[in-house]
């Protein structure tokens, strides 16, 4: 009965820790472009947004990122140690 | 606070740093290094990036450029989180090639070339002095702050003075803990540990001060925020360009930076450590950033005009008499700059010694690397030249520039002279293609632009560079402007250099990798490089040669002392099976000893000192194929295995076809058993019994003649049916003698219709021949060949059950061989049954009738095969049909 609920393809987990690791490229590209949208601020003169809100903008972003990296970072170290330790984990899918 | 208190602050906070890198080394080296090699401890020393550029010089920038001193730590956050991309890379191929520094690695990446070791070498010593006299005068001002707080302004000779002290024990640090072995890549684990210390120190300090400010002097975030958008700072024009400019650069910074790569590849321990140091060093510089607009802010409403705003972090505390937090802040300035200082000058001494000095060394020495004596203590000694060497250029310099420029500005030339390696490790570890060609035009290409737009205009005109050359042009070629480059006027100065500098040094690195050809080993080096994940445990790149393991066993221990040298050949001894000190001379072995070699002098210098002592053991192209594609191997492998199953099924079915076989014969040899004791038990019972009838007196003469002539054809049975089994035994065993002659066909054919006893017209069996088809002249044993045309006109009389019996034997010829049929009219043989006709003792109908033992077409078929032909049964052909091929001739 146990086999009923078995996946089908790739075990789960390292199937997740994929798609986490895919996730975890994205980020620094999601952080670039978050960290430009001040400049726009500039363009825009008729905003009242100024420095307070832009660092305030900055410094947000800036820890949501540091977040969202630790919760993708915890899944992905597991069994990884670097190549002394573990000979093989490549990056197909 | 006295001036003197804080002297005695900042020496027993050295004192106490000492103390703990003293301690984490001896807990290290007794093997209890436990939390040393944490993740925590591994993050806290990227904080390094955070120099006194950060702790003062930040404040600065904020009060100068407004938010934009943030970008300065958004790129190594975005590097950080994004580790996946590039550093997990970066931190595999530092780990599984042993990398000593970035000129190490880029060397060793483009052929283990030590021309571009040194190359990157004096990049990185032309980039770091600037910033190491930055440190240097960062301490040194604070230090003047406080003097002047207790009422003693500094002159010139003072600062001198106290910056030449500062660098002395720097040098004494770096020198006592970070020299103690000459493995490079082995841990700091003392340096490491103080460094981390430090920055909590620093960060603590930071905050301590930033909150102060917020809530001590602002009353609270949302008046601090307010205040942030009264300030002047708030007139915020920032450039769009700049701002992601200068994220690129410190991104790029991070990466090349030779500490940053110390600390963050050559100290790595796991990846797992990186993993943390993902998510928790963006928090750190999230930190140390947080604080800097407010103090910046409220520096420029409280203190004088005119004060400097690079140390409004000490300044600060100090106008409003709080001693204690300003000591605390400067002993935070102190450690960002001693950290700093000590990681990039350990850094920098050993990319000196490894591309520069020992190279010198082992060339001016005539006897070559296999001379007695210990090479680590040349090394050793090089290394600790080399630290003071770069400390004293970084003293040298901060003299020289009188340390008037802002910090900021010095920071940011140092940097994008670091960067110049970017397109170089990129290709090394993205790019198969790279060449060495390509990395030294394009480095070169980067270091002489960036010197020109960047490095010699910050020294301010006048310097090196005239006026008249900054505004017209060298020699009045206008496009050739520092600062407006191919006519590119109007833009940022250091956007510009930048621009300028890293395109057409990925330009050059581009063009030269892809019209030149790398040689055997950098092909080698960078299939690793590149496929790190896939190929860890490496690939040979010694061919086995003459070199005795005795030879390479002195030249070891000259670099890393005879028991470490001894531990690893015994090692490997033990690896190959062997007992004792010396192991075969394997390319495993070798390539295993240059990696332990090239820990302490580099890749380039490992190899070369084995390569003198393997004369001609170059990587040649057969090498290449063999190992570069490993992939190729494994298919090679598996196809070889595939084969080797097939072949043992092949095997496996032979054998059991043999099997069967054998099984089949037993089988044949029981039946064959029974047949014969049962085709001599009849006759002999009868002859038996009609014996003793004999022996009965009562029988009367024609009883008698009869019974004596039914024991006589008994008996003749008897003898045929043992002369026929005497005559197969003798034809299966291959024993019978041939005795060939020239024959005519239809004389053999007469022959064996009357040896069977008929004429031509017999009432018993009519016999139909074509003489005209059997005039065929042929070579053969006519006894044999006869012997089998009786058989098979005595079976057609026997067998044929016509009404006329007739027996039709025609002859024709083929290209190869005599066709001859035995056609009767009879009613034939059954299908099932026309296997079995060839078989010893079958008979298909009573024996009584036959009167033959079955043995007759066994015969045949045996004497057939040995005169080189075959007979079978013909279907199809209305009645009994055999056909004979025989050969035109036998050869004997």
């Amino acid at each position: 009965m146990a086999d009923k609920k078995a996946p089908i393809f790739l075990a789960r987990k390292s199937y997740q820790r994929r798609r986490l690791r895919d996730a975890s490229r994205v980020l620094p590209v999601a952080g670039l472009v978050l960290f430009m949208i001040p400049l726009f601020w500039l363009q825009d003169t008729e905003t009242t947004r100024g420095t307070a809100d832009a660092m305030t903008f900055v410094f947000a972003v800036w820890f949501v990122l540091v977040v969202i990296a630790a919760l993708l970072g915890k899944p992905t170290q597991e069994s990884e140690n670097g190549p002394d330790k573990e000979k093989k984990d490549g990056d197909v899918l | 606070m006295s001036f003197n208190l804080l002297l005695v602050i900042a020496f027993l906070y050295a004192g106490f740093l000492f103390l703990v890198a003293f301690i984490a080394d001896s807990r290290a080296k007794s093997g209890r290094a436990g939390w040393l090699g944490s993740p925590a401890v591994y993050t806290l020393s990227l904080s390094i990036y955070c120099t006194a550029w950060t702790f003062y010089g930040a404040v600065g920038n904020a009060a100068r450029n407004g938010l934009e001193f943030v970008t300065i730590y958004l790129g190594p956050t975005l590097v950080m989180v994004g580790w996946w991309w590039f550093l997990r890379k970066l931190v595999w191929v530092g780990r599984a090639q042993r990398v000593t520094s970035i000129a190490d690695l880029i060397s060793s990446r483009f052929g283990k070339s030590t021309p571009l070791g040194v190359l990157v070498t004096i990049i990185a010593i032309i980039a770091a002095t600037p910033y190491i006299a930055l440190q240097l005068q960062s301490v040194v001002q604070s230090l003047a702050v406080f003097s002047e707080n207790s009422g003693k302004p500094w002159g010139a000779a003072e600062v001198n003075r106290s910056a030449l002290w500062v660098s002395i024990g720097l040098a004494i640090f770096t020198i006592l803990f970070g020299t103690r072995n000459l493995d490079a890549n082995e841990k700091h684990h003392g340096i490491v540990t103080a460094i981390a210390l430090e920055a909590i120190v620093k960060l603590c300090a930071l905050v301590a001060v930033g909150t102060f400010v917020v809530w001590g002097l602002s009353g609270g975030v949302r008046e601090t925020l307010a205040m942030i958008d009264a300030s002047p700072i708030s007139e915020w024009q920032q450039s769009g360009g700049r701002w992601a400019g200068l994220i690129f650069v410190s991104a790029a910074a991070f990466v090349c930076l030779p500490r940053m790569f110390q600390v963050m590849v050559v100290e790595n321990e796991s990846e797992s450590h990186l993993a943390t140091a993902s998510w928790a060093f963006p928090l750190y510089l999230l930190a140390m950033s947080l604080f800097v607009l407010p103090i910046a802010v409220v520096g420029l409403d409280r203190l004088p005009e005119g004060s400097n705003p690079d140390l409004f972090v000490l300044t600060l505390p100090l106008s409003e008499s709080k001693e204690g937090l300003a000591a605390f802040s400067f002993l935070g300035g102190f450690s960002s700059a001693t950290s700093m200082v000590i990681v990039a000058t350990i850094a920098l001494a050993t990319m000196v010694s490894n591309h520069i000095v020992v190279p010198i060394w082992l060339s001016s020495q005539r006897e070559g690397a296999l001379v007695s004596g210990d090479v680590r203590s040349v090394v050793i000694g090089a290394r600790r030249f080399s630290i003071i060497a770069v400390l004293a250029l970084g003293y040298l310099y901060f003299r020289s520039s009188g340390g008037g420029t802002a910090l900021t500005a010095i920071g940011l030339i140092s940097f994008t002279g670091a960067i110049q390696v970017l397109p170089a490790i990129i290709g090394a570890l993205f790019w198969r293609g790279a060449t060495r060609v390509g990395a030294s035009a394009g480095l070169t290409v980067g270091l002489i632009v960036w010197a020109w737009t960047l490095f010699l205009p910050s020294f301010g005109v006048d310097a090196f560079l005239s006026q008249s050359v900054m505004v017209s042009g060298p020699f009045g070629l206008d496009w050739l402007r520092p600062q407006a480059l191919f006519g590119m006027a109007g833009q940022d100065p250091l956007l510009h250099g930048v621009f300028w500098s890293v395109s057409l040094n990925a330009l050059t690195f581009i063009l030269g990798s892809v019209f030149s050809f790398p040689t055997p080993l950098e092909r080698l080096q960078g299939a690793q490089f590149v496929n790190v994940f896939e190929n860890t445990a490496g690939s040979q790149n010694w061919t086995p040669s003459a070199a005795a393991a005795d030879d390479l066993l002195i030249m070891s221990q000259r670099l890393l002392g005879a028991a470490e040298a001894q531990n690893v050949f015994q090692n490997a001894a033990s690896q190959q099976g062997k007992t004792g000190y010396l192991p075969d001379v394997t390319p495993e072995f070798i390539q295993q000893l240059e990696r332990v070699l090239a820990g302490s002098v580099g890749a380039a210098t490992a190899h070369a000192m084995i390569g003198q002592l393997l004369p001609g053991a170059t990587v040649s192209v057969e090498d290449l194929m063999a190992v570069a594609d490993e992939a190729a191997q494994i298919m090679e492998y598996s196809n070889r295995l595939e084969e080797k199953s097939q072949e043992q099924e092949r095997t496996a079915r032979q054998l059991r076809q043999a099997n069967e076989k054998l099984t089949a014969l037993s089988v044949q040899k029981d039946a064959f058993l029974s047949q014969i004791s049962h085709e001599l038990r009849t006759p002999m019972t009868s002859i038996r019994s009609f014996s003793e009838i004999l022996q009965d007196v009562d029988a009367n003469e024609e009883q008698r003649l009869r019974y004596a002539g039914i024991i006589h054809d008994e008996t003749m049975r008897l003898t045929r049916l043992l002369d026929d089994l005497l005559d197969l035994s003798i034809l299966e065993n291959g024993k019978v003698v041939l005795n060939v002659q020239e024959v005519s066909l239809e004389q053999l054919i007469d022959r064996a219709v009357s040896s069977a006893g008929f004429r031509a017209e017999d009432e018993r069996l009519r016999i139909t021949r074509d003489a005209q088809s059997e005039n065929i002249a042929l070579k053969t044993d006519p006894d044999r060949l006869s012997q089998v045309f009786i058989n098979l006109i005595s079976n057609a009389a026997k067998y044929c059950d016509a009404e006329r019996p007739t027996l039709a034997i025609s002859a024709k010829k083929t290209a190869h061989a005599i066709v001859i049929d035995f056609v009767d009219n009879g009613s034939g043989i059954s299908v099932e049954n026309q296997n079995m006709i060839f078989e010893k003792f079958s008979r298909l109908t009573d024996h009584r009738k036959a009167g033959g033992a079955g043995l007759g077409l066994a015969i045949c078929l045996e004497i057939m095969q040995r005169l080189g032909g075959s007979v079978a049964y013909l279907p199809g052909q209305g009645g009994a049909a055999f056909r004979m091929t025989v050969p035109y001739s036998l050869e004997a």
